[in-house]
């Protein structure tokens, strides 16, 4: 089986992260960059697959800046077969939707028999890429998976709702994408680590894959700062708590 | 940090993952508990840190002593006890891979190195210690085996170790008389003291081991007749260089904690940063630091290249850097004041393991013997 992992490097969510003042852009250097955690058990669903059937191809793709390298390498070092880059200036800025036909360009010539992705990145939190790279690739999109069985041909799992949990399957070739409820991702060793270097990482550029030009970018039409936190709603139990503390909560339309 | 290679910085960055989550939430409660988490050792050894520096050959991760630094700094970080434990089972491991023939090296290097069988090093007696050399312990040649007789003082993992490396006396011509052999767990007439208790360290267990009438085949013998005690001392070079990172790893530790504790306590009307003194007490923490950092990787380097002058270095770099180690946490505890002293700030602990790196791998005494004999030496 070949599966192909989409990963993004995103701010450690362990450091504080802030918005350029002057761009309302993310500011990218502030902190740390990392392979996103929910990407990383994208990952170790398809490690896990590997464990057990080592012809499994596990590759890894990334759209990014030089730096994406990076995730690239450490995805590599625990135990992904080869990487892919889309890397090119005219990149820089594009929104879910460019990413997503970018994404699916470069997808179209693997020959993946699934691609698995986190169900939704921790910096931007759209959670809409992988549908739309599916819709781009005419595959069925499998999504939010808590649990998941890759088999030949066949996936499965629960997808924890609201109101219950499904269990769904779909056909391969798909697009999977799963929560952080998934297993947590491993450790590299040592000799992951030594070894990645020497894996293949394919570069690509836009000329080099077919996707529409599109003038279309996004843009930041204005930002503001995070208000600072101010004291929280104290309701005081008089005998009417549970009402009054239910009204707050349809008021701020949090149920 | 200085001039890290990417594979390096990689390295740093697994191990330091890998203490937070696996070490650092445990090393109060193992403390109190004297609880030796083997199966997180075995999770380690499945990372690579069962034979850092052991050839790949036989499962081991055939990293530099550079590397090994910035590992057990990483580890110490968060658990100085368990790191320590660690480093000494990659000198077992070292070891077996360095003065092992090839039959010993693919029959023991491949459970040492993954840490599902762990090593100790028996040197110390109840009645040696500094002066190794005149050990006691009697292994006597019958036929194709030995039969060994003594006892072992203070011996790291002893009755949790599937092998100990025993340096045992064959012939009464001092340190030249000493032969290193291999005793699997299990043998009839190996059995183990009661659990020591003791001042830190605390996670991992410290027992005698006795030997009556041990019986191991003559092939478990490490090296020629008589190459034990060099066996030994060479173990001892980069296991000093170990327990010196063990020692920076901690006292780091102390000094972020102490950095963060004076930002943030109040008194006399502002953070007690603002008090000049407290924070020259830092800056002579921080440099004490980097200065055994400095020692440290000097040494490693002067192992990994065979230098002339790396047993002087190694013995330098273990005295300045266990001294450090110990002087920081010290002091860390003293700037945290009455909280410094309880258990649940995790300070005292890193006290109470630093102090004996002090002592042991060669006391820091000998450590003075060692270098201000290889001065005066014509
Ligand atoms: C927790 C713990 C774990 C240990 N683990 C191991 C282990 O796994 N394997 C092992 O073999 N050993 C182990 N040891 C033993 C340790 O290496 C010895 O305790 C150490 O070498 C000192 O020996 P000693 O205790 O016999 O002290 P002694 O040699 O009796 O020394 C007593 C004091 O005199 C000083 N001294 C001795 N000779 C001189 C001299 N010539 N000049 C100046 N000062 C001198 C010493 O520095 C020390 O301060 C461990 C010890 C401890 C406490």
């Amino acid at each position: 089986m070949k599966i192909v992992v989409l990963i993004k490097q995103v701010p450690d969510t362990a450091d504080e992260r802030t918005l350029d003042a002057a761009t309302g852009w993310l500011n990218r250097d502030a902190g740390d960059n990392i392979v996103d955690e929910i990407n990383e058990r994208a990952l170790e669903v398809a490690l896990r697959v590997k464990d057990g059937d080592k012809s499994t191809e596990v590759v890894v793709l990334a759209m990014g800046p030089d730096e994406a390298a990076k995730a690239i390498r450490k995805a590599l070092s625990m135990g992904a077969d080869s990487g892919i880059h889309i890397l090119d200036d005219a990149l820089a800025g594009a929104d879910a939707t460019r990413t997503a036909a970018v994404l699916a360009a470069a997808l179209r010539d693997t020959g993946a028999d699934v691609i698995v992705a986190g169900n939704e990145s921790t910096d931007g939190r759209g959670g809409v890429v992988p549908a739309m790279v599916a819709e781009h690739l005419n595959l069925p999109l499998v999504g939010s998976l808590t649990t998941l069985e890759l088999a030949p041909g066949k996936v499965s799992g629960e997808r924890q709702g609201e109101s219950g949990t499904l269990s769904i399957s779909a056909g391969l070739p798909a697009v999977v994408t799963v929560t952080e409820r998934t297993a947590e991702a491993r450790f590299p060793n040592f000799k992951g680590i030594l070894t990645a270097k020497r894996k293949p990482v394919t570069t690509l550029s836009l000329a080099e894959l077919e996707v529409p030009a599109t003038p279309a970018h996004a843009v930041i039409v204005s930002h503001n700062e995070r208000p600072p936190r101010v004291a929280g709603t104290k309701i005081v139990d008089e005998g009417n708590a549970g009402t009054l503390l239910a009204e707050y909560l349809v008021e701020n339309r949090l149920v | 940090m200085e001039n890290l290679t990417e594979e390096q910085q990689a390295v740093v960055e697994m191990v330091r993952d890998f203490a937070a989550t696996a070490l650092a939430p445990h090393a109060v409660q193992w403390d109190e508990d004297k609880y030796f988490p083997m199966d997180v050792l075995a999770e380690a050894g499945a990372l690579g840190m069962g034979g850092i520096y052991v050839g790949e050959e036989h499962g081991g991760s055939g990293l530099s002593r550079t590397d090994a630094v910035l590992i057990f700094e990483e580890l110490a970080a968060a658990d100085p006890s368990i790191a320590a434990y660690i480093s000494i089972h990659n000198m077992v491991a070292w070891m077996v891979d360095a003065f092992g023939t090839d039959t010993q090296r693919a029959a023991w290097l491949p459970g040492l190195t993954a840490m599902t069988e762990l090593g100790s090093y028996c040197l110390t007696e109840p009645g040696v210690g500094s002066d190794a050399g005149a050990l006691s312990t009697r292994a006597v040649r019958d036929g194709d085996h030995y039969v060994i007789n003594g006892t072992k003082q203070f011996i790291s993992g002893a009755g949790s170790s599937a092998w100990y490396i025993v340096m045992a006396r064959t012939q009464d011509t001092g340190s030249h008389g000493i032969t290193a052999i291999m005793v699997p767990d299990g043998t009839p007439g190996l059995s183990f003291g009661a659990e020591e208790k003791k001042m830190g360290w605390r996670s991992q267990p410290t027992r005698q081991v006795v030997l009556e009438d041990v019986r191991v085949p003559a092939t478990n013998r490490l090296g020629g007749e008589g190459d034990g005690f060099m066996i030994a001392m060479k173990g001892l070079n980069g296991g000093r260089v170990n327990i010196g990172a063990c020692s920076l790893g901690g006292g780091r530790t102390a000094f972020q904690k102490s950095v963060a504790y004076l930002k943030e306590r109040q008194a006399f009307g502002g953070p007690l940063i603002k008090q000049q003194h407290l924070l020259f007490e830092l800056a002579d923490m921080d440099t004490e630091l980097e200065t055994a950092r400095t020692m440290l990787l000097r040494a490693a380097d002067a192992l990994e290249n065979g230098a002339p002058d790396t047993v002087k270095l190694c013995a330098m770099a273990k005295r300045v850097a266990t001294d450090a180690g110990f002087h920081v946490a010290n002091q860390a505890l003293q700037l945290h004041g009455g909280y410094g002293y309880l258990a649940e700030y995790g300070l005292e602990k890193i006290v109470r393991d630093l102090r004996v790196h002090q002592i042991l791998e060669g006391s820091n005494e000998i450590m003075r013997l060692i270098v201000g004999r290889l001065a005066v030496e014509d």
